[in-house]
């Protein structure tokens, strides 16, 4: 007898932990999402509608927003989002090919100091851009880089934390056996990555791709301190920009439409691919 | 590797691949070394030299050894020594985001993993908390800035709630900027945090809870004696690298007060201090406070490093083709 009332009473324990916990989710889940719903929303209402203040309900002036913005004399942001895509789509292609085959020399090979290298690029991962910029800033002056694409995507070659993350992946997936066979059918080393080894890449080449471009899309200190042109900035200079511009001036409307853009391609990337990118989150890092 | 080839006519010949292994990672080191250890080395001499441009009238470079660590550390006339205050707001506002940002990750982490609880919808839920993660930091201190301005609508829905005056400003006050930049770098990062920690939850035994339990021991026991003290590592490793995260704090302060730190430069951190010298520009401070920057991650980063490298001895020796998704999801 005494089990059974145990039983219920635990159960309706059960009840009421799943409410407390389903409530404490949605409540996460509507403080994520409450910022952005009204930067959606106050993208499509003009300056006197956001002018009288709070509301969650859309208006109509979406396209003339996004027309106002688009055309904006002094943010350049169709430029901006060009620049930006330029950067980050050659950057995602560039650190994710060279971090395999890079990790691809390390796993592959037997040479004197491999281990070295492999401790190496473990050893200084964790080091932050910030702590070089000077450096960098002056080296790439020196070379006449400034306002150039160059010195923000060919960096991206040596990405420790990606090569870190092909390496353990090839660990899992790339049999040594697998290269020996192309080796006897005569295919050259290089023929052999390009062709055998990186379509066996390629979830982890697809996870990394997607990281590398949001991060560069995000990017804002490095770019701030090489570009000064109008028309080779990106996106987040021009954000920051925004900021610092004399506010009382601003069309609201078109400032909501400024910020809706500049995050806009990176939500229709994940929108699409969550997936993968959340299953991508946990790799790289220390496992259980 | 040494490898026996059957040339046409019959004879063997050997082959070393060892070549191959240095070509492939050479862009790699030639990369590093042109964009990353150069640049370091000229931060660090930088910050030995006195060199700094005054309008268009350009100082230095003079070696003057360790002057600009002096000065950096030398208080102003207010009797503040700006690098340590920028350093504590760097760790106040680190610790605001973070606290709440683990706890709230770990509680997360263990619904979502447990089976009496069985949550159902979690790749919703995680697409929902992950989502921020990938916003750009610059675009989304834009928008708390317009937001929370002075004619942005969360001001308008409280004051005609009548819980602020007209006259408040959350500009204005320490609590509410620092809790407006918490606020952001928590919604940016418990997300991540939380699927982190649960698949290390996952890669635990699932039988050692299952005796736990079997044993008497109720969830908070089984938490602390069980969970806990398996996950250590992983966890350890989220906080570590969350505070090196934390020390690179910018682009969130620096947007939404443009870089001044309002009020009284109190939100101002580290990398927005050796941003203002990289833009002076003064070459020699600017290196000597990134040379202070580099030692506190070289600190943090060399435990990850150990952890890292412990873990994957670890690893190579007991399974050398270990299963791909153990413990991912």
């Amino acid at each position: 007898m005494k089990r059974i009332s145990d039983n219920t009473a635990g159960k309706i324990k059960l009840t009421i932990l799943r409410v407390v916990v389903y409530s404490i989710l949605i409540f996460l889940c509507v403080l994520c999402l409450f910022f952005f719903y009204l930067m959606v929303i106050n993208s499509t209402r003009s300056n006197a509608q956001l002018a009288t203040g709070f509301s969650l309900l859309p208006k109509e002036n979406f396209f003339k927003n996004f027309i106002n913005a688009w055309n904006d004399s002094s943010i350049n942001i169709p430029r901006g989002m060009l620049n930006s895509l330029i950067i980050a789509l050659s950057t995602a292609v560039i650190t994710t090919y060279f971090s395999a085959l890079t990790a691809y020399g390390v796993h592959a090979y037997d040479f004197k100091g491999k281990k070295f290298v492999f401790t190496f690029i473990m050893a200084v991962m964790m080091i932050p851009a910030q702590v070089s910029a000077l450096g960098f800033i002056q080296l790439m002056t020196r070379f006449g880089l400034t306002d150039s694409y160059i010195p923000l995507i060919i960096p991206g070659i040596a990405a420790p934390v990606v090569f870190f993350y092909m390496k353990q992946y090839m660990e899992s997936v790339l049999p040594l056996d697998v290269i020996d066979a192309a080796r006897v059918d005569g295919s050259s080393e290089f023929r052999t990555f390009n062709t055998i080894v990186l379509p066996m890449l390629k979830p982890a080449i697809a996870v990394q791709m997607i990281f590398s471009f949001v991060s560069s899309w995000n990017n804002y200190f490095i770019p701030a301190l090489l570009l000064n042109k109008a028309d080779m900035k990106t996106v987040p200079i021009m954000i920051a920009q925004l900021r610092s511009a004399d506010y009382s001036k601003f069309d609201m409307g078109k400032v909501y439409m400024f910020i809706l853009l500049a995050i806009l391609p990176v939500i229709i990337v994940y929108i699409i691919l969550s997936k993968s990118i959340i299953k991508g989150v946990t790799a790289g890092s220390v496992k259980g | 590797m040494e490898k026996q080839i059957r040339r046409k006519d019959g004879t063997l010949k050997s082959v070393s691949y060892a070549k191959w292994g240095y070509i492939f990672i050479t862009p790699f080191f030639i990369a590093y070394i042109l964009f990353t250890l150069i640049p370091q080395f000229l931060t660090v001499y930088n910050s030995f030299f006195e060199h700094y441009r005054v309008g268009l009238q350009e100082v230095g470079p003079n070696f003057v050894g360790l002057q600009n660590y002096k000065e950096l550390f030398t208080a102003d006339p207010n009797g503040t020594i700006l690098i340590l205050k920028y350093a504590l707001n760097t760790l106040v506002l680190w610790v605001l985001g973070a606290v709440p940002q683990f706890v709230i990750a770990m509680l997360l982490a263990l619904f979502f993993t447990s089976a009496r609880l069985n949550i159902k919808g979690q790749s919703f839920f995680k697409t929902v908390i992950y989502m921020p993660n990938l916003i750009m930091a610059a675009a989304f201190s834009m928008l708390f800035f317009t937001l929370f301005s002075r004619v942005g609508p969360i001001q308008g829905l409280l004051e005609n709630w009548g819980v602020l005056d007209h006259s408040f400003d959350f500009f204005a006050h320490k609590v509410t900027v620092r809790g407006m930049i918490a606020l952001m770098n928590f919604l940016m990062w418990f997300g991540n945090t939380t699927i982190v920690l649960m698949a290390g939850i996952m890669g635990i035994d699932q039988s050692l809870f299952e005796s736990a339990t079997i044993d008497g021991a109720n969830s908070v026991q089984v938490f602390f004696r069980v969970t806990m003290p398996l996950l250590m590592p992983i966890f350890v490793y989220c906080l570590i690298t969350a505070m090196i995260g934390g020390i690179q704090m910018f682009d969130v302060p620096q947007v939404l007060t443009k870089g001044d730190g309002v009020p009284n430069g109190l939100t101002r951190t580290l990398v927005m201090y050796l941003n203002g010298y990289l833009r002076a520009p003064n070459y020699g401070m600017a290196g000597a406070v990134s040379v202070i920057i580099f030692i506190i991650t070289g600190v943090l980063g060399g435990v990850v490093y150990k952890m890292l490298s412990a873990q994957y001895k670890d690893q190579s020796k007991k399974k050398p083709h270990r299963e791909r998704k153990g413990n991912v999801l």
